[in-house]
């Protein structure tokens, strides 16, 4: 029986991973657990010490913020596993025409690389929640739980920004997408202060951003706490970004690869 | 190989184009063009660059709807049946396309599973392919640091993972030194001797002249000659052509006194072409006129000349 394409794909990235697998599982898990330590710690004593961000007093900052972190930083992988590879192939190496010459067709490839993204952000997330875990962070059961949120704000991420790579020629777009998009997502994600601590007039305004709903539903799950709206919302704003993406990204790549 | 006669019992050509047209917005790049090409053929594309070469080969390669007219590649149609057709190809891009990162055989094994090859079958190719195109020390090691002649014969070798019908190359020399470039053409020699129908582009003449059995010469888009490179010499050029070289500054007062002479004058930047079919003559003409380049050269025609003829450009600006 034939191997589905998509499959084909995946397993050329598990042939690279072997090579590469050192140097993005490090920074991709040292980075949070950076944060971890420093915010959750350092910041912690002082939010604790303060109104802290449970009014009813349970939550520590630490295990409050560890949550927004498995989700952020998996849109932050998301965000890169998009953007890089996408304009190596398409553009600066042009791997991805050498691919679409044989069998594979453009859109094969592009949900190859996000069953592909799905796995790299399911393991670098288990290990984070490993270490929120041995940082008395996390409980890990329903830290485990939490992965599936945090990775669909992942490869939604990864969906999107390969979307609007694919239309993109040169990495100035790439910088710019950083910059201008991808890190005010973080930073007004929920994942460092809750939103309602923002001016009246901004906080609407943050909650339009996908990443909020994929803090506020990995931080309900591994907490066991309320999310701000009902999590079907949650879920589905993010699945909608990962559908419309997807749809978007295979429009897009078969418009380059098949020009 | 899995090629099916036609009704009137002779073979089915692979690569069948009736007008065949490439439009990207409203620049035509391939402009209404007819080509067959029969198994078995090493068959080229000679031209500029911006001739509509790789156009050509997108589509063939059924990568690349064609905007107008007919093709069939392998018997087959390159928009419905594009999978079935790519999976009987082998593509040499005019890029690499290679994972810089990855090794060499790492590289092969990766493509090979696109065809859904098994992994024993891989193994076996790359093997023999490795040792094909002389890179049998270099399987484990990084593509990176590989030259450009060693890259594009593991281009080569990964076009001939899937053992394809046919084999699609778009300019596998170019930006390669001379010594490179003959060390591919042998590779190719070798794959026409096995019998693999060949597809090229090339803007050499010295490569069509060398690997091509048939040949169109194009420009613009359009086809402006078809036949063997022998043929097409005969066809379109004299014999001979002397190319004469004036000291700087003295080529514009030279020009009109050479009016008449041989054939065909041609006029470039830097020299003057006559082309001849008594060579010697024409030189002793050009003394008694009372010029005197600062060298005279006496060579046989080439398809250089066939394009400079039938474009009044040169192949290479
Ligand atoms: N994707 C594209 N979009 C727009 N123009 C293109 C595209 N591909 C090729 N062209 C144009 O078509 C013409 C023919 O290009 P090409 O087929 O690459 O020629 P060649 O391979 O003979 O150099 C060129 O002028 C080129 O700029
Ligand atoms: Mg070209």
């Amino acid at each position: 029986m034939a191997t589905p394409i998509a499959v084909r794909v995946l397993e050329g990235h598990l042939r690279e991973y072997r090579h590469t697998w050192r140097g993005t599982t490090i920074s991709s898990i040292a980075t949070p657990v950076l944060f971890l330590a420093a915010m959750g710690l350092g910041l912690g004593a002082l939010v604790d010490g303060g109104r802290g961000v449970d009014p009813a007093g349970d939550i520590t900052y630490l295990a409050w913020l560890a949550p927004g972190l498995l989700a952020v930083s998996a849109m932050q992988a998301g965000a890169g596993d998009g953007a890089f590879p996408v304009m190596a192939g398409l553009q600066w190496i042009r791997t991805y025409h050498a691919v679409v010459a044989t069998p594979v067709r453009p859109g094969d490839l592009l949900i190859g690389n996000l069953i592909w993204a799905t796995i790299r952000l399911t393991v670098v997330g288990a290990v984070f929640v490993g270490v929120a875990v041995a940082f008395g962070a996390m409980a890990l059961g329903p830290g485990l739980a939490a992965l599936a949120p945090a990775v669909l704000t992942g490869i939604a991420t990864c969906a999107a920004v390969s979307a609007f790579m694919a239309t993109r020629k040169s990495d100035l777009a790439m910088s710019g997408l950083f910059r201008f998009v991808i890190v005010p997502l973080f930073l007004f994600s929920g994942a460092f202060f809750p939103l309602s601590e923002l001016p009246a007039m901004v906080e609407p305004v943050a909650r339009l951003n996908p990443v909020w709903h994929g803090v506020e539903l990995t931080r309900g799950v591994a907490l066991d706490v309320p999310t701000a709206l009902h999590w079907a919302i949650h879920a589905g704003v993010l699945s909608t970004v990962f559908v419309v993406g997807t749809f978007l990204g295979s429009i897009a790549f078969a418009r380059v690869l098949r020009a | 190989m899995n090629n099916s006669p036609s009704p009137n019992g002779s073979p089915a050509p692979l690569v069948e184009a009736r007008k065949l047209v490439k439009r990207f917005g409203d620049f035509t790049a391939v402009d209404g063009i007819d080509v067959e090409v029969q198994a078995g053929e090493a068959f080229g594309f000679l031209g500029p660059n911006g001739a509509g070469k790789s156009s050509t080969m997108r589509m063939v390669g059924a990568v690349s709807p064609p905007t107008d007219g007919e093709l069939k590649v392998l018997g087959l149609d390159p928009v419905r049946d594009g999978p079935q057709i790519r999976a009987r190809l082998g593509v040499v891009g005019q890029d690499n396309a290679l994972d810089e990162q990855l090794t060499v055989g790492d590289n092969l094994a990766i493509y090979g599973r696109y065809f859904d090859l098994p992994r024993s079958v891989i193994r076996e190719r790359i093997d023999e392919l490795l040792d094909f195109v002389q890179l049998k020390e270099r399987r484990d090691s990084k593509v990176d640091p590989l030259s450009g002649g060693m890259k594009r014969r593991l281009v080569i070798a990964r076009s001939l993972i899937n053992d394809p019908d046919m084999v699609l190359l778009d300019e596998p020399t170019t930006g390669l030194d001379p010594q490179a470039r003959h060390a591919l053409w042998e590779r190719l020699y070798g794959l026409k001797q096995r019998g693999v129908t060949l597809i090229l582009t090339t803007h050499y003449m010295d490569e069509a002249e060398q690997l091509c059995d048939r040949l169109v010469v194009m420009d613009q888009g359009r086809i402006v000659a078809e036949g063997a490179p022998s043929q097409l010499i005969a066809t379109h050029a004299s014999r001979e052509v002397i190319e004469l070289r004036f000291p700087p500054g003295e080529q514009v007062n030279a020009l009109p006194k050479l009016d008449g002479l041989g054939e065909h004058v041609e006029e470039l930047p830097d020299r003057v072409l006559i082309s001849s079919n008594d060579a010697e003559a024409v030189v002793r003409e050009v003394h008694t006129r009372g010029l005197e380049p600062a060298t005279v050269l006496i060579r046989r025609s080439t398809l250089e000349d066939v394009f400079l003829r039938l474009t009044g450009r040169t192949l290479i600006d």
